[in-house]
């Protein structure tokens, strides 16, 4: 491997990193855009070579799929590593390409209707990355912190009372989290002696039997943790207030923070799970926490009246499935479980983005929110620069496509059909992966009623989402009280009709993207691979002399 | 010691999570603030408690443990001090935001019933 190469798992971090604090540098929006944007670019092309590097098409270069990366060169039980095995090169991937469109998206003017959009939208794909590769507890709630702090910046972006009333409740209730994950991972140090998940993975077996419920404690505060992250009912009613009330770009790329939580739980679940022992994080706890999310979700959407929530709900729905999946304790429902979560993740982008261009065609009868109104002036903090200017006409230079309201109808119906997963977009191909796995599995498991509970609530979720969007959409499309054809413009709608390309593009080449997550999931079925390459990292390395205290 | 140290996580604990359930802001921030201050008492006694031993190695190179305190809870500590000190600043700009926009310092933006 050449010596650049090397250090290629490191880039994801770094890349966002210099790219953000190098904005600081410059107040003109078009420089800091053009930084963003080249960082954005960049930060793809790294996470498609990592993607690239852990499939079979190279296989001299890591083993197994598994590149391991000790920062410092302190090896791996008291350093700390960076891991790149495919499951976190699929994230990586996910989360660049759901940063490049929104980052776009928000060109068309939200990014002026605060102060520091780009260096916010920067740091989070920093976290975001961080917290997909590292190997270490510890740093997986620094990576968190660094994604919530981010988060809590953009959330409150362009601030309006109700914005600041929601984003008040999701700090609150964030904040609490992270101490409940710092509580957790004291507990399993106190107890097990390290924080390298790996090395967890590989110590839970020796542990003392009077240890053991101290560890299982500590586990669980962590799951508490992740799973107030993924949106987990009863953890999760801040988030339809929070993402409703975030502008569209923010709540877009928001949409991937609950599977953050989602991943979370997967990776250390199963690490946990590697000595034999059943995993503390995981079976069917996990399933019904899952079912009953999904059933939150389906009443919220059933029961909203504006898009946005409706979308935020939705978010609700997908965390669900995918830990319901999670939680049926069959290898083979993980595949389809991953492939809906990368197509609910964009799906669901591509809606709140929809939302912010459909709010602009409404004229507030049918929906009441402050989302899109002209923002109120918030110069208490100096240096905001006039919010006003983003919906201004003369700084509207955009085209007025006439065939706007086609265009954000054809939006429309393909993201429920996503969502709903109906035919023939990539929705479809997960649902039916996913309905295909649990009829599969139902006479392996314990309880067969498991897998038909999971198929019910698939179908009802379905159906609720097809009914709420379709009465949404009737109301929004066809209501003819006072509409104006909307003026779209193409930084909005070219990043959206992305998003939902690449939704279709997933339907056509399903069967290559499935090949790759069955040998992730295989990959999160064999923990001991991980735990092998992480722990004799640097005993296949050339010696590298630490500095001698 | 143990027992001191416990009651003091403990009260801070208690004190932090009825604070964090009341309906002002300045409350809620004071709770999390109490809160912060326990998780980081525990995390230094996940450590195990030692009283006068370095958490370095010493110079006449004795190799004991039970010598010397754990590094790792230190370190880890300071780190999670920082980050709850940040975080709560950035709280306290929201807090006053809030404050700006509604009007009031209760939590949902308006006055529950009397």
């Amino acid at each position: 491997m050449s010596p650049w190469l090397q250090h290629l798992p490191v880039a994801p971090v770094l890349l966002p990193l210099c790219a953000g604090a190098s904005m600081l540098l410059f107040r003109q929006h078009r420089v800091r855009a053009a930084i963003g944007l080249f960082a954005g670019f960049v930060q793809l092309a790294v996470a498609l070579t990592l993607l690239y590097l852990t499939s079979d098409y190279v296989p001299g270069i890591w083993p197994e799929g598994i590149g391991v990366y000790s920062i410092g060169a302190w090896s791996a039980p008291y350093g700390i590593v960076l891991v790149v095995d495919r499951l976190a090169a699929f994230m990586l991937v996910l989360s660049a390409t759901l940063t490049l469109p929104t980052l776009v998206y928000a060109l068309a003017g939200w990014d002026r209707a605060g102060v520091h959009y780009h260096p916010l939208l920067q740091l989070l794909s920093m976290g975001l990355s961080g917290a997909f590769l590292t190997g270490d507890i510890f740093n997986l709630f620094v990576f968190f912190e660094v994604t919530l702090a981010a988060s809590y910046g953009l959330m409150l972006h362009g601030p309006s009372a109700a914005r600041v009333k929601a984003g008040l409740h999701y700090i609150v209730v964030n904040l609490i989290a992270s101490l409940l994950f710092l509580l957790g991972a004291a507990l399993i140090y106190g107890v097990a002696g390290t924080l390298n998940m790996a090395d967890l993975g590989a110590r839970i077996a020796a542990l003392a039997a009077r240890d053991r419920g101290l560890f299982e404690a500590g586990v669980g505060l962590l799951g508490v943790a992740f799973l107030v992250k993924a949106a987990s009912w009863p953890l999760n009613f801040w988030l339809p207030a929070a993402y409703a009330s975030a502008s569209a770009p923010v709540a877009a790329v928001f949409c991937i923070l609950t599977k953050l939580g989602v991943y979370s739980v997967v990776r250390v679940g199963s690490l946990l799970g590697a000595a034999g022992i059943a995993s503390p994080l995981g079976g069917s706890p996990l399933l019904y926490a899952g079912l009953a999310t999904m059933l939150f979700a389906i009443v919220g959407m059933l029961a909203a009246q504006q898009l946005r929530r409706l979308v935020a709900f939705a978010v609700v729905a997908s965390s669900g499935t995918v830990l319901a999946a999670m939680g049926l304790d069959a290898a083979s429902m993980t595949a389809p479980a991953l492939f809906y979560l990368l197509s609910s993740v964009l799906a669901t982008a591509a809606f709140f983005m929809l939302t912010g261009m459909a709010d602009r065609a409404r004229t507030g009868e049918v929906i009441t929110d402050t989302g899109a109104e002209p923002l109120p002036t918030y110069a208490t903090f100096g240096n905001v620069e006039d919010p006003g200017d983003a919906r201004d006409s003369s700084d509207e230079v955009g085209v007025a496509i006439p065939a706007a309201t086609a265009f954000l109808g054809l939006m429309f119906v393909s993201c429920t059909l996503l969502i709903a997963g109906l035919p023939p977009l990539s929705g479809f191909v997960a649902k039916l992966a996913l309905l295909a796995a649990a009829l599969d599995v139902r006479s392996t498991l314990e309880l067969p009623a498991q897998s038909w509970l999971i198929i019910c609530a698939l179908l009802v979720s379905g159906l609720a989402s097809l009914v709420a969007c379709a009465r949404i959409g009737m109301r929004l499309f066809w209501s003819p009280a006072g509409r104006s054809t909307p003026r779209l413009r193409v930084v909005e709608a070219t990043p959206a009709a992305l998003l939902v390309a690449l939704c279709i593009a997933l339907t056509v080449y399903a069967a290559p993207v499935m090949s790759y997550l069955h040998k992730a999931a295989v990959g999160l079925h064999a923990p001991q691979i991980y735990i092998h390459a992480v722990l004799s990292a640097h005993r296949e390395r050339a010696p590298t002399p630490g500095p001698e205290p | 010691m143990e027992v001191i140290y416990a009651l003091a996580v403990g009260i801070l604990v208690g004190s932090g999570t009825w604070l964090v359930l009341r309906p002002r802001t300045f409350q809620v921030i004071i709770g999390l603030s109490l809160f912060s201050y326990a998780v980081n008492l525990f995390i230094l006694a996940m450590g195990r408690l030692k009283v006068d031993k370095a958490p370095i190695i010493t110079a006449d190179g004795a190799t004991d443990p039970a010598l010397y305190a754990d590094p790792v809870p230190q370190a880890l500590v300071l780190t999670a001090i920082v980050i709850s000190f940040a975080t709560t600043a950035l709280f306290l700009v929201v807090l006053l935001a809030a404050r700006g926009f509604t009007g009031t310092d209760h939590v949902d933006g308006r006055e529950g019933e009397p």
